[in-house]
């Protein structure tokens, strides 16, 4: 590993002892010793096993409940329904008051989603909680669904949230989150060119290869240790305790290893209903995912499309730039409004563009519901807008690094959501990965500087 | 139900236990003997994170039924350093960052053993072939094929 | 109902073991167990039986006869096996391959049964507790007539008579888009005297491909010469649509990796 000491030498001090240094990490040799206690590492005895009835249908009224064969079903000790959750119904970012609270813990009348948990079964084995989960029998009248971001937006589209009584997020800023810096359209009259061109992503599966999981232990004295694998043990830990209405010092979170994450593992979707069935039955509770589980019902990263319009003119500068971008939420919202809100902020990338004009939707389909994953509401929005910056450096017969030289930004520059430009350091990446690639630029670009204007 | 017994070695230890028929022998080991270094990520054979090697052979611990087992002798990641000794595949692990988040590493472990123990000097395509019923999510295999390339190395000149 | 393992020493006493409801023999278990894992409750029990007969190889003048335990990695490494290794080690990743069976492989549904493709080209003999079966009579009803396998035989091909190829997404181990095997037989100056195409992926299992092998009569393993099979490569095909590859995609590229085979 080489540190390039010549770029920023005067914000930096040069004593550095663990910077730039390779340094073994902490849990490598539990890793390879095999000893790394992961949650599903501990056995507890008498644990019980939660399987999940979920929707076959995606979207769907439910007519009846009957769980009274499951009931009787040997190694069966309890069945949990929608009436069984305190709080059933919940949203994770109310923590930062993002709400409303719109998704159930368990389905509740209504099912939005092919996947949705509607009937938890705890037994004795594995297989005892599968063989009672599939003598629950629910009657639904199965509903319209809809699962194309644009067909969600029409007047006519079936609602699939009723918490928000319309298919997408209502922001304070009202339907989208928007951002408004110069004159966009003013931009474009005076552009050499202007190029529309629309973006497109599917759903992605982080698919780590431990599952989403947690076992929770009752301690006996109405407190509950819970051993889980999420991401965000203390986001994790708020939430139970609203959704179980129980004071966050009666439940003990134990975790910080986790076998793969990658942005999947900070719902909070396990925990609740597994501290639930602690609660109610007095026993240790495992529920994990099934690989199967994990690929189907965890959150992906959202479907989105961006569209992106650029002025640009003749000698490389863009001159506007106007984005709108669909954030598919699914049926709930977990992360995504601040998905969509996140890329509202990013959109104009890391250039320096005197009009912009930014929209960006949060979009309720009849799809699994999405959330986090490496860098949600941003990754596909610069995939997007690099492949953009490609297609404008070929109209107008640039070469495509020169282009970005010329519209990085740099310290100083004001952002279009009004933040001054602090610690670029875009230019000096660009020319060292010039250098790299073996992709020449011309001079005055290698001796630019991110610190200040004609450098 | 009925119990069932099995027995067999473990790391060179005898283990004997009651379990219930039908038992996957992951499950057994994890819930019934205590030996968690094998990870059970899918239950399907298809990510390799339970991985063991019964005599002599790689197996998927998740798909064995433990019954099927007597006799045998089974080995797991956690037996293999000596005396606190790491093995020079977990020693190369370690030093070639070849784990991060650590779930796929025992698996990983006992493929490139059998592959090593058969065959001491692989290539680059042995390697990758070995490895080719394990699945890491984490680190892209580079690190992780470079490791068994180091540890086939040292193994090697230690034997000059 | 939970499940339970029973071990019989003789493939009889299986046999009737495996007349009751919920019951299946147990091969190498990588396709039966992992339904179990994954919540299948229609299976209760396991049957096996670990009869010695099931996990032999035998080869005597050119005649191969493959107990229905014997492995992929066993097969894979057989020294008389060596133009099928190929096709054995087609099959999952090392670990699958020490466990996967020749037996359980003739059940594996679409995408899976690989070396079935191949035992299929070989027009292979199925012998089970009731008797021996050609492998596509077998193969139309093999869900139905509750038989265990016992062994599969065939002659083994003249040398460069066999030939095996599968298309996978991921490499070195994957789920195919699909496969196929052929042998052939050419005369002196190499024009096709006979010719068994076995396509994987095609259908919902193992299917031949008639129409191609009766093109292919009479022609030389040319361009010109294959062109008339390629052409009618799909006659009869129904592939599936999975997470692989679409339907469209498997008969668009069947032709392209048959002509690649034969003109191998
Ligand atoms: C990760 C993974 C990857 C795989 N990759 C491939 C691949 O690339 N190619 C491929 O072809 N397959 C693949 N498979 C599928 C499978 O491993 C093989 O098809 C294998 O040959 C099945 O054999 P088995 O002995 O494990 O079958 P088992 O699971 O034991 O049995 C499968 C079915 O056949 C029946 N059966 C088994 N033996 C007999 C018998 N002697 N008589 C009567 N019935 C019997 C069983 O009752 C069961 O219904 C893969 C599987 C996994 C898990
Ligand atoms: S748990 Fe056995 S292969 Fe994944
Ligand atoms: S290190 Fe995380 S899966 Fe390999």
């Amino acid at each position: 590993m080489e540190l390039r000491k010549s770029y920023f030498a005067d914000q930096r001090k040069d004593d550095l002892h663990e910077i730039g240094q390779p340094r073994p990490r902490s849990d490598s040799p539990g890793h390879v010793t095999g000893k790394t206690t992961y949650f599903a590492d501990r056995n507890f005895p008498g644990m019980l096993h939660l399987k999940m009835v979920r929707s076959p249908h995606h979207h769907a009224r439910i007519r009846s409940i009957d769980t009274s064969e499951a009931e009787k079903h040997p190694g069966v000790v309890k069945v949990l329904t929608a009436k069984d959750v305190p709080h059933n119904v919940y949203t994770i970012l109310i923590l930062i008051q993002i709400g409303p609270e719109d998704e159930t813990v368990l389905a509740d009348g209504k099912v939005r989603w092919k996947g949705e948990a509607v009937v938890a079964v705890l037994a004795e084995t594995e297989r005892a909680a599968q063989e009672a989960a599939a003598k629950v029998k629910v009657d639904y009248e199965v509903l319209p669904a809809v699962f194309d971001m644009e067909e969600a937006l029409k007047p006519d589209a079936p609602i699939v949230n009723e918490y928000h009584g319309r298919n997408y997020y209502l922001y304070d800023s009202g339907e989208c989150r928007k951002v408004r810096f110069g004159d966009v359209e003013a931009g474009f009259a005076t552009a050499d060119h202007v190029l529309e061109q629309t973006y497109q992503s599917s759903p992605i599966e982080h698919a780590p290869t431990e599952t989403t999981g947690c076992i929770v232990a009752p301690e006996g004295n109405d407190r509950f240790t819970c051993y889980t694998n999420t991401q965000a043990m203390f986001f994790t830990l708020d939430n139970a305790s609203i959704i179980l209405q129980m004071p966050g010092n009666k439940l003990h979170f134990v975790g910080g290893t986790v076998g793969g994450g990658f942005g999947g593992k900070v719902d909070v979707i396990v925990e609740p209903i597994a501290i639930l069935g602690a609660k109610l039955t007095g026993r240790p509770v495992c529920f994990v995912y099934s690989r199967e589980e994990e690929m189907q019902i965890s959150s992906p990263r959202a479907a989105e499309k961006v569209v992106i319009k650029d002025g640009v003119m003749n000698d490389g500068r863009i001159v506007a730039r106007k984005v709108t971008g669909y954030t598919d939420a699914g049926a709930y919202s977990r992360h995504s409004p601040y998905g969509a809100q996140k890329g509202a902020g990013h959109y104009p990338g890391p250039y320096t563009i005197p009009n912009v004009w930014i929209d960006t939707y949060c979009v309720y389909t009849n799809r699994t519901p999405s959330s986090a994953m490496r860098g949600f509401g941003v990754t596909i929005g610069d995939f997007a807008l690099e492949v953009q910056m490609d297609k404008l450096a070929r109209l107008i017969g640039m070469d495509p690094l020169e282009f970005r030289f010329i519209n990085a930004y740099r310290d100083g520059d004001m952002k279009a959501h009004r933040q001054p430009t602090e610690g670029a350091a875009l230019i000096e990446c660009m020319q060292e990965a010039s250098r790299a690639a073996n992709w020449p630029v011309a001079e005055k670009f290698m001796t630019m500087s991110s610190y200040a204007k004609g450098a | 139900m009925a119990k069932v017994p099995v027995q067999f070695t473990l790391n060179g230890a005898e283990k004997a236990e009651f379990i219930d028929s039908g038992t996957t022998l992951l499950h057994a080991l994890r819930d019934k003997i205590g030996d968690t270094s094998p990870k059970g990520g899918c239950h399907q054979g298809t990510c390799g994170a339970c991985t063991v090697i019964i005599d002599g052979e790689l197996r998927l611990s998740c798909l064995t039924l433990a019954e099927t087992c007597n006799g045998a002798a089974v080995t797991t990641t956690s037996g293999l350093s000596e005396g606190g000794v790491l093995h020079s595949l977990q020693r190369a692990f370690l030093d070639a960052f070849a784990t991060q988040c650590g779930f796929c590493t025992p698996g990983m472990i006992m493929a490139a053993k059998v592959l090593l123990d058969h065959t001491p000097n692989p290539s680059r395509e042995d390697v990758v072939e070995a490895l080719s019923g394990n699945i890491c999510r984490c680190t892209g295999y580079e690190p992780i094929i470079q490791a068994v390339l180091t540890a086939a190395r040292s193994n090697s000149q230690n034997a000059v | 109902m939970a499940l339970a393992l029973q071990t019989f020493p003789t493939v009889e006493d299986a046999g009737a073991a495996l007349k009751a409801a919920g019951t299946r023999y147990l091969g190498g278990g990588t396709l039966v167990v992992r339904a179990a894992n994954e919540g299948d409750v229609s299976i209760s029990g396991f049957i096996r039986s670990t009869e010695p007969a099931l996990s032999i190889i035998r080869i005597s003048g050119g005649e191969v006869r493959i107990g229905a335990s014997v492995t992929m990695a066993a097969i894979a490494r057989h020294p008389d096996l060596a133009p099928l290794a190929h096709a054995a080690r087609a099959v999952g990743g090392p670990a699958i391959r020490n466990m996967a069976t020749v037996g359980g492989n003739l059940f594996a549904p679409t995408p899976y049964g690989d070396f079935t493709v191949a035992l299929l080209a070989l027009d292979a003999t199925v012998t089970t507790d009731y008797g021996e079966l050609p492998i596509e009579t077998f193969l139309a009803k093999r869900e139905s007539n509750h038989a265990i396998v016992t062994a599969v035989g065939f002659t083994l091909p003249k040398e460069g008579g066999f030939r095996f190829l599968k298309q996978s997404r991921v490499k070195p181990k994957g789920v195919a888009v699909l496969s196929i095997a052929t042998v052939l037989e050419q005369a002196q100056d190499g024009t096709v005297t006979s010719a068994r195409i076995a396509l994987g992926c095609m259908a919902d299992r193992p299917i031949r491909a008639r129409a191609a092998e009766k093109a292919l009569i009479g022609r030389k393993l040319t361009a010109d010469g294959i062109a008339p099979a390629l052409a009618v490569a799909h006659d009869g095909t129904s592939p599936p649509t999975d997470p692989i590859a679409s339907a469209w995609y498997r008969n668009e590229v069947l032709p392209v990796h048959l002509g690649r085979l034969l003109l191998a």
